[in-house]
């Protein structure tokens, strides 16, 4: 089949990045052909002002070299600017005479500074800072001239005006408003700002409108002169008073524009073979000047490009950072507040810190930080969330390090650190590499620091802090995202919810069906989608949906805990804790007869034989003949108990037998994450209930239960669900709130932070509140559980289960 | 019999194709080498690679196995089956070993003499 013709005008951050998510979908739809006006590759805009200053150069933020675009087969007209398009015969024409035919059309022409429409702007000495050209003749500039005058307040202005005061310029900048930066900061935030850079040596002239550039006679600037007749010397002037999208090649071809390109949800134009991203749309009546939602754009094109007719874009709620290096500044949705809002302020002028957060109907919809930025990134999740903000009201300001987390040492602040300070403690990442990784490889999402860097990528504590370093780095251009937006991997753009609805929808009850009806892109997807497709699969349709084996990652297909050496620990399940002389008598032989390394009792209550051979493991199920722990699976671990009245003389229930009776009620239950109970005598909490998914607490009256603890990666202590009176009472309110997680949760979501995602009171409000929904809660349980066997002595009796452990000769 | 690409290696048969499940893998201990995991795509395409992740010296067979890649049970590295190679951009190879099918039964081309 011949192939279509894909013609992109524009080699920035927003056409190629569009080409990359295309080439992720589909590589064999089009011959790309990309036309840029530059004589360079795709670089990253955003680091323009490092360049400026000197910190970085331009191979340092080169995004995709020539290399890039000879390994995909694209052809790439650098230098070479498209003047004209004939929609008719669909084609483009350039300035430097080539023509090039296309099927498809992408428009990706950015913005063009805006110039004052004042005399003199086209003497010799007057530029603007959009590309690596201005910022060649900025820095030539600096070496050859003493004066210069920033025309604008804005980012793009106090960086421009940043990176020639640190090229030895005297700089001064001119604003028209009242305060610099007035679209991302509010006046306190301003002041404090001005301060430190006039500290650095910058002069400020605001509300100064200029009326001419003047001239030496000889065509070069000497100076400005302002509406009330004042004037300023100066041999540079650099025009930094906004960006206006660039349509002139869509106004010619009679593309509808307004302000930008005007597109619709699917980024297409109103001539349907032509779409358009990034700077020069207009997406219901914005446009963006930032990084993070061209990407967003880019994807939701590229998908529509790749025929998939799935993406739609909704708009984007952005968020900047002001690139000085020492200066941190951070604002990101509606900080300004207004009648409606309200605002809770931190200011401490004196140690250049200010803070304000701005709450409307109880969710934070907009941030501006000053000085201390470190919890950027937090405020802009919970802005994206638009969650409840609730709880968190009272500890808001002091940050995310303020609501409980360990991990890290308690260390949170990402600026001060040097580079050798290790931010994942799983893999023994330092700040340094993911810093470099970020600048030099162009990362811009978590998922590709992990990727590239390993940080982030077994526990997933340091996210946060991976998360602040991005935007340290790179601004409003990082790409962070909660999971409930994110697709689930890079074989599907379904997020974890769009799936368990199309399962559940569609009546979907295999794997191959699932990845057939939702368009996967692999033939078999991968080690991150199938273990996720399997639970769902299983938990929406028991005893219909085959489990499938291949799909459960090894400690769920080996029944057993595979250990760094590729040996296997063994926890055969005591119940609540409980065991005999004649099975701890089984376990010491088990021990002596396969030589086990390390006899260890666990956090759970029970022994733990660690160093088996996988080929072992069958007849070390058949010899211990006891039911298998579970401790490998997401699935339910243990019922931790104390003694309970029986012995204790602070007892006021019967916790152990109560333990036991959960554990039999539960054994055999999978779930989207591991699962762990406990069941305490008395509010002592010997069992320590306070940091279990479900934790029950025995008083006089009857069983208090906690739902959402956990006392791994993020201590979370669980919080209080319902006070109930009979043991049956337990198991029904126990079994129906997992069941709700059971259904609800995606894949790998601990208890807590599904609580955190839905709320507790969602939880409650199905689970305490409607007893005709607990009772059918709790029996779609029982009818799930009732599938499952014991998977030790399955594996003992059948030979065919058994053939995962035996190994071949030659 | 036939000889593969190294001289005086053998073709040996080890199991047939059904002994391994599809998307599955089979462990062949040969005496005096290194463990050899075999596999068996959705495609029925059989590899055989050295059961030795390059990061971390993993069991690859106890991997999960996707198109023609298995990813490492240990820390997830994703090794290409055709070519041993893995996946960008971690960095690092594992030694292939030949493989073929003929008439429903697999055979490795193992060093001869064994």
């Amino acid at each position: 089949m011949k192939k279509m013709k894909l013609v992109v005008v524009g080699n920035g951050m927003a056409g190629i990045r569009t080409i990359e998510e295309l080439l992720k979908l589909d590589t064999s739809l089009y011959d790309i052909t990309v036309f840029g006006s530059e004589p360079h590759p795709n670089y990253n805009r955003i680091l323009l002002s490092p360049v400026l200053t000197g910190e970085q150069t331009l191979e340092d933020i080169i995004l995709n070299g020539r290399s890039w675009y000879e390994e995909h087969g694209i052809t790439l007209h650098m230098n070479s600017t498209v003047t004209r398009i004939n929609r008719a015969r669909k084609e483009v024409m350039t300035d430097d005479g080539k023509t090039a035919r296309y099927d498809r059309l992408l428009l990706a022409t950015g913005s063009k500074p805006f110039m004052l429409p004042v005399p003199g702007t086209d003497l010799d000495g007057v530029v603007t800072f959009r590309d690596i050209g201005d910022v060649n003749r900025m820095i030539e500039a600096a070496g050859r001239l003493k004066r210069a005058v920033v025309i604008g307040g804005g980012l793009l202005g106090l960086e421009a005006a940043n990176g020639l005061a640190m090229r030895g310029m005297q700089v001064s900048v001119v604003h028209l408003g009242a305060s610099l930066l007035d679209r991302q900061l509010d006046g306190a935030a301003a002041a404090l700002l001005q301060g430190s850079l006039h500290e650095r040596g910058l002069e400020f002239l605001l509300e100064r409108q200029t009326e001419a550039i003047l001239g030496n006679g000889q065509g070069a600037v000497r100076g400005i002169r302002f509406r009330d007749g004042g004037e300023l010397e100066t041999d540079l002037v650099v025009m930094a008073v906004g960006i206006r999208p660039n349509t002139d090649l869509a106004d010619a071809a009679g593309i509808h524009t307004d302000r930008g390109v005007v597109v619709n949800d699917t980024l297409q134009t109103y001539d349907p073979s032509i779409y358009a991203v990034g700077e020069c749309v207009s997406h219901r009546g914005m446009a963006y000047g930032l990084v993070a939602p061209l990407f967003e754009q880019a994807k939701v094109a590229a998908n529509h490009l790749a025929l998939h007719g799935i993406g739609r874009y909704g708009g984007s709620t952005t968020s900047t950072k002001l690139k000085v290096t020492g200066i941190d500044v951070f604002s990101a949705g509606e900080f300004m507040g207004g009648a409606d809002t309200e605002a809770i302020t931190l200011a401490d002028p004196v140690g250049g810190v200010y803070k304000k957060l701005v709450i409307r109907d109880d969710r934070l919809i907009g941030a501006c930080l000053y000085g201390d930025t470190v919890d950027g990134a937090w405020y802009f999740r919970l802005i994206r969330e638009a969650k409840s903000i609730g709880e968190l009201r009272e500890n808001l300001m002091f940050g995310e390090s303020s609501i409980g987390d360990t991990g890290h040492s308690g260390e949170n602040s990402i600026a001060g650190m040097p580079d050798t300070t290790e931010i994942c403690g799983c893999n023994g990442v330092c700040k340094g590499t993911i810093v470099k990784a970020i600048r030099e490889k162009g990362l811009f999402t978590v998922d590709e620091v992990k990727k590239h860097t390993k940080a982030a990528s077994s526990c997933g504590s340091c996210t946060g802090l991976v998360e602040q370093i991005l935007i340290n780095c790179i601004g409003g251009a990082a790409d962070i995202k909660p999971k409930s937006e994110k697709a689930i991997c890079a074989c599907a753009d379904y997020t974890h919810g769009e799936l368990r609805k199309a399962i559940r929808e569609q009546h979907l009850t295999s794997i191959p069906e699932t990845m057939r009806f939702l368009e996967w892109r692999s033939p078999d997807g991968c080690a991150t989608c199938r273990p996720a497709l399997n639970y769902y699969l299983m938990s929406t349709w028991p005893g219909e949906a085959r489990d499938d084996t291949q799909s459960r990652l090894i400690n769920e297909r080996a029944h057993a805990n595979i250990q760094k050496d590729g040996t296997y620990s063994v926890v055969p399940r005591m119940w609540g804790g409980v065991t005999s002389p004649s099975e701890l008598r089984r376990i010491a032989d088990v021990a002596d007869k396969y030589h086990v390394p390390m006899v260890k009792v666990t956090g759970g209550q029970r022994i733990d034989l660690l160093g088996i051979r996988k080929e072992d493991l069958p007849a070390v199920w058949k010899d211990l003949d006891m039911p298998s722990g579970h401790a490998y699976g997401k699935s339910l671990r243990t019922v931790k108990t104390c003694v309970g009245k029986e012995f204790c003389r602070f007892g006021t229930q019967d916790s152990t037998g109560m333990g036991i009776a959960l554990e039999k009620d539960l054994v055999g239950m999978w779930s989207p994450h591991k699962v762990k109970l406990a069941v305490s005598g008395c509010p002592r909490n010997c069992a320590e209930s306070g940091i279990k998914d479900i934790g029950i607490i025995a008083v006089d009256s009857g069983w208090e239960l906690y739902v959402g603890g956990n006392g791994g990666i993020k201590t979370e202590v669980a919080q209080f669900f319902v006070k109930v009176q009979t043991h049956d009472d337990v198991l029904e309110y126990a079994g129906a709130f997992l069941q709700l997680y059971r259904e609800e949760a995606f894949y790998l979501e601990r208890t807590c932070h599904y609580l955190s995602r839905v709320g507790l009171e969602h939880a409650k409000a199905r689970v305490v509140d409607d007893a005709a929904n607990r009772a059918e809660l709790y029996a779609r349980l029982r009818f799930a559980i009732s599938f499952e066997k014991d998977p030790w002595a399955e594996r003992v009796e059948q030979a065919s289960a058994r053939r995962e452990f035996e190994n071949l000769t030659a | 019999m036939n000889t593969s690409s190294l001289q005086q290696s053998v073709w040996v048969s080890i199991c047939g194709i059904d002994d391994i499940p599809r998307l599955g893998s089979r462990v062949v201990h040969h005496q005096g080498h290194a463990p050899i995991a075999v596999f068996r795509a959705s495609d029925d395409h059989v590899f055989a690679l050295v059961d030795r992740c390059p990061h971390q010296g993993g069991p690859l067979s106890a991997g999960l196995v996707h198109g023609h890649a298995v990813t490492c049970p240990l820390h997830s590295w994703t090794v290409c089956l055709e070519d041993g190679q893995a996946q960008a951009p971690d960095v690092g190879c594992v030694r292939k070993v030949d493989v073929k099918v003929e008439a429903g039964r697999i055979f490795l081309g193992l060093p001869g003499g064994s």
